[in-house]
C-alpha cells in the first residue's frame, strides 16, 4: 500500500509532519507493510493535509487529515474524497507545468522520468541553439514572472551576443504577496526548473547558471539544494549534459529580504554582492547582465514550463490560450476564499468564474468585495470587472495587470482605504532608494492616506497627483506601479475614502 | 571568521553567500567581521556595511533565542492577519523587530511566506505555521518561552 503525504510547505504548515510521524507508527503497531511518499502538493490548499493511498486501483485522497484521523485513515473507514482526479478543482485544470507536481516523488529522479521528466531536455539536446530558441518562440511563452515579455526573443538576444561566458539567472525571489507557483513547483518538481535551466543554457549557450531564490523560502531552498545535487550525480548537470557533449551546471543563491530584489537588475546586482539597487536600462541584462556578461533572467514558471514545450512540441503549448496569452498559467487562489491554491489552466477563463467559481467565494462567507490581481503592485479589480478575462492584454485593457497570476480575494469587510494606505506603506519599506518619487512619495503617500482618512477630501486630488508622479518618474515597476493598487481602490471604492468625512459632519 | 569567509572566496558574487554563513555561525554580523570582509573581496568598508543594512535579513544586533515572523502582506490581511500581529505585538509587549525583555523571541515581520492560501502564515525560527488564530501564535509563543 502506497501513501503519499505531501512535504509541500503548505501542507507542513497545516500539519502534515504531524500527521505523516502519525502514519509510520500506527503502521508499525499494526504491523502493516506501508510505503510512504512525501509528494509535493496537488495544489488544493483547502485540502491539506491531503493524504493519498494507493491501494492498487488509483489514488484515492482524504483530507484534511488530522494525526487523530490516522487509525480511522489506515482502517479504511475514513470518509474520502474519491480519486484525487477527480476532484472538481482538480478534473478542471489542464495540467501543463504542473503536470507532475503532487504527483511524483520531488526528488526521485525516477519517478521523474518515469512521468515524462528529461524527455524535453533529451530532445534539446539533440537540436541546434537556433532550432531549441526557435521552438521556445512558436510555443508563443511569455514571462511569467510579471512583464510578460516573451521568453523566445529574449533567448535569442542572449544567443546572439558575442561573449566568453554567458549565464541563466532563475528569479525565484517570489515576493508577490497571494503568489506560490514558484515556491510549489520547486517543492514539488525541482527537476523541472533543473531540466528547463539546462535546455535553456543550451539554447543560448550558457554553461552556468543561478537561482536565486528567496530567504522566505528555507524548504524550498533545501528540496532545491538535494536535488542539483542529485541532478550532478546523474549527469544531468555538469561538463557533459545527458551525455550530449555540452556543458552546464547551476548553483542556488539565498536572497536576504528585499522585495526590490525580485526586480531583475537589482536581483543581478544583489547575486554580484551588491546593494539591490535597481539598474538603469539600457543595457539590457541580455547583453551585460550577471557580471556584465549576457544573461537570460526569467522566472520559475517560465523556465519550468520550456520542458513540456520541447516534450510535447510549441504547437501543442501554443493551442491553449486566448489571444496573444498562449499556453497555460497557474492561477494562484488565495486570501479571503473557500478553495485556495493553485489552479492551472489555459488563459481565458473570466476572473469572475475563479473567484465565484473555482475559489467557491470567501471562505468567511461573506460577499465578494475586491480581489487583487498580480500582487502588491497590481489593481484591486470590483465585481464590475469580474467579467475580464485572464489574458495579458485583456487584464491591462481593464486597468490592470496579470503579474504572477496571484489572486487575493477580500470579502466586504476589508477597509480599502487602509489598503491602499498598505500599498504607499510597502513601497516605502521596501524601495530601492535610487529615484525620489518612489523613495520620497511613498512616505509623502502615506501621510497623505492618512489625512483623507482624517476626513480631509482637499487631500485626495494631492493622492491623484503623486500618483501621476510615481507613475512618470520611476525607474522601475515598484515606484511606478504602486499607483495601480491606490488608483484602483480610490477609483473603484470611492465610498471607503468617504467614511471618515461623512462621519465627521 | 576567516575561515567563513575563505570557504567562500571562489564564488562569483561571494558577499551575500560570507554574510549569511556567518550569520549562521554567530547568529549575527559580528562588527569584527566588516574589515575582514572588505580585506577578502577587496572592497572598502564603506561598501560592506552598505551591503549589510540594505538587506532586512541582515543583523548587527543579535535576536533572541526564537525569531517569530508574522506575515503583515495582503493575503493574509484578507483573513485577519493584522489583528493576529496586534495581539502579538501588544502580548509580548514589543514593536516590529523587538526581543522580550527575557531574550527568548524577536518578533519580525515578513511580507509573505507563500502560504497565502492558508494564512495568517507565520513562521518560528524556519517552520511555517498556517491558519494561526490568537489561540494558537499564543501557544507558539508560550513554547518559545516568551
Ligand atoms: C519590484 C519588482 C519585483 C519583481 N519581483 C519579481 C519576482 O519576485 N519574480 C520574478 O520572476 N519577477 C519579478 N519581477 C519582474 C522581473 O524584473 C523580470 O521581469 C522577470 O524576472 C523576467 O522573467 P520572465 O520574463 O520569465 O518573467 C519584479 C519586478 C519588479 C519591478
Ligand atoms: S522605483 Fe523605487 S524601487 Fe524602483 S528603482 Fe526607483 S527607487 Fe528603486
Ligand atoms: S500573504 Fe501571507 S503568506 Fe503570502
Amino acid at each position: 500500500m502506497k501513501i503519499y503525504v505531501p512535504m509541500d510547505s503548505a501542507a507542513k504548515a497545516l500539519g502534515a509532519d504531524d500527521v505523516a510521524a502519525a502514519i509510520i507508527a500506527e503502521a508499525a503497531s499494526r504491523g502493516l507493510e506501508i510505503e510512504l511518499i512525501r509528494n509535493g502538493t496537488r495544489g488544493m490548499i483547502w485540502l491539506e493535509p491531503l493524504v493519498e493511498i494507493d491501494r492498487g486501483a488509483g489514488r484515492v485522497g482524504y483530507g484534511p487529515v488530522l494525526p487523530a484521523d490516522v487509525p480511522a485513515l489506515l482502517d479504511g473507514t475514513l470518509k474520502g474524497l474519491g480519486r484525487v482526479e477527480q476532484i472538481p478543482f482538480f478534473a478542471r485544470q489542464t495540467r501543463l507545468t504542473f503536470a507532475r507536481c503532487g504527483v511524483t516523488d520531488p526528488l526521485n529522479l525516477d519517478d521523474y522520468q518515469a512521468h515524462g521528466g528529461l524527455a524535453g531536455l533529451r530532445r534539446a539536446a539533440g537540436l541546434s541553439s537556433t532550432e531549441i530558441v526557435e521552438e521556445v518562440t512558436q510555443s508563443g511563452l511569455r514571462g511569467r514572472g510579471g512583464a510578460g515579455f516573451p521568453t523566445g526573443i529574449k533567448w535569442n538576444t542572449v544567443r546572439q551576443a558575442e561573449a566568453d561566458q554567458k549565464y541563466i539567472v532563475c528569479n525565484a525571489d517570489e515576493g508577490d504577496s497571494g503568489t506560490f507557483a514558484d515556491r510549489v513547483i520547486m517543492e514539488g518538481d525541482p527537476f523541472c526548473l533543473i531540466e528547463g535551466m539546462a535546455i535553456a543554457g543550451l539554447g543560448v549557450g550558457a554553461t552556468k547558471g543561478y537561482i536565486y531564490l528567496r530567504s522566505e523560502y528555507p524548504d524550498a531552498i533545501r528540496v532545491m539544494q538535494e536535488a542539483v545535487r542529485i541532478a550532478r550525480a546523474n549527469g544531468v548537470l555538469g561538463a557533459d549534459v545527458l551525455g550530449a557533449g555540452r556543458a552546464f551546471d547551476m548553483e542556488i543563491r539565498v536572497g536576504a529580504g528585499a522585495y526590490v530584489c525580485g526586480e531583475e537588475t537589482s536581483l543581478l546586482n544583489s547575486l554580484e554582492g551588491k546593494r539591490g539597487v535597481v539598474r538603469a536600462k539600457p543595457p539590457l541584462p541580455a547583453l551585460q547582465g550577471f557580471l556584465g556578461k549576457p544573461t537570460v533572467v526569467n522566472n520559475v514558471i517560465s523556465l519550468a514550463t520550456v520542458p513540456v514545450i520541447l516534450e510535447k512540441g510549441a504547437q501543442h503549448y501554443a493551442d491553449f490560450g486566448l489571444g496573444r496569452s498562449r499556453g497555460t498559467i497557474p492561477v494562484q487562489i488565495a486570501g479571503n476564499v473557500k478553495h485556495g491554491g493553485l489552479f492551472e489552466t489555459a488563459f481565458g477563463m473570466p476572473l469572475g468564474e475563479l473567484v465565484l467559481d473555482i475559489a467557491g467565494g470567501t471562505a468567511s462567507g461573506r460577499p465578494v468585495k475586491a480581489v487583487q490581481v498580480g500582487g502588491p503592485l497590481g489593481a484591486y479589480m470590483p465585481l464590475e470587472r469580474f467579467d475580464t478575462p485572464f489574458g495579458y492584454e485583456e487584464f491591462d485593457g481593464a486597468g490592470g495587470l496579470i503579474g504572477h497570476a496571484g489572486m487575493v480575494v477580500f470579502d466586504d469587510s476589508a477597509d480599502m482605504l487602509q489598503m491602499a494606505r498598505f500599498a504607499m506603506e510597502f513601497c516605502a519599506v521596501e524601495s530601492c532608494g535610487k529615484c525620489t518619487p518612489c523613495r520620497i512619495g511613498a512616505v509623502r503617500g502615506v501621510e497623505t492616506i492618512d489625512r483623507i482618512a482624517a476626513g480631509d477630501p482637499g487631500a485626495i486630488p494631492l493622492l491623484t497627483d503623486l500618483c501621476e508622479t510615481m507613475t512618470d518618474g520611476s525607474l522601475c515597476a515598484l515606484g511606478g506601479f504602486t499607483p495601480y493598487p491606490v488608483m484602483s481602490a480610490l477609483t473603484h471604492f470611492p465610498e471607503d475614502f468617504a467614511t471618515a468625512k461623512e462621519a465627521a459632519e | 571568521m576567516r575561515a567563513i569567509i575563505s570557504d567562500h572566496l571562489h564564488l562569483e558574487g561571494a558577499l551575500l553567500p560570507i554574510l549569511h554563513a556567518l550569520q549562521n555561525a554567530c547568529g549575527r554580523i559580528p562588527q569584527e567581521a566588516t574589515p575582514l570582509i572588505a580585506d577578502a573581496l577587496n572592497i572598502s568598508k564603506a561598501e560592506v556595511h552598505g551591503v549589510i543594512s540594505f538587506y532586512h535579513d541582515f543583523r548587527e544586533v543579535p535576536a533572541g533565542r526564537h525569531v517569530v515572523k508574522i506575515c503583515r502582506a495582503e493575503a493574509c490581511q484578507a483573513v485577519g492577519g493584522n489583528a493576529l500581529a496586534e495581539a502579538a505585538l501588544a502580548r509580548l509587549g514589543v514593536e516590529w523587530h523587538g526581543t522580550t525583555g527575557n531574550g527568548a523571541v524577536t518578533l519580525e515581520p515578513v511580507y509573505c511566506l507563500g502560504l497565502c492560501a492558508c494564512g495568517p502564515a507565520a513562521m518560528v525560527d524556519g517552520k511555517v505555521h498556517g491558519r494561526v488564530d490568537e489561540v494558537r501564535m499564543a501557544k507558539l509563543l508560550a513554547e518559545a518561552g516568551a
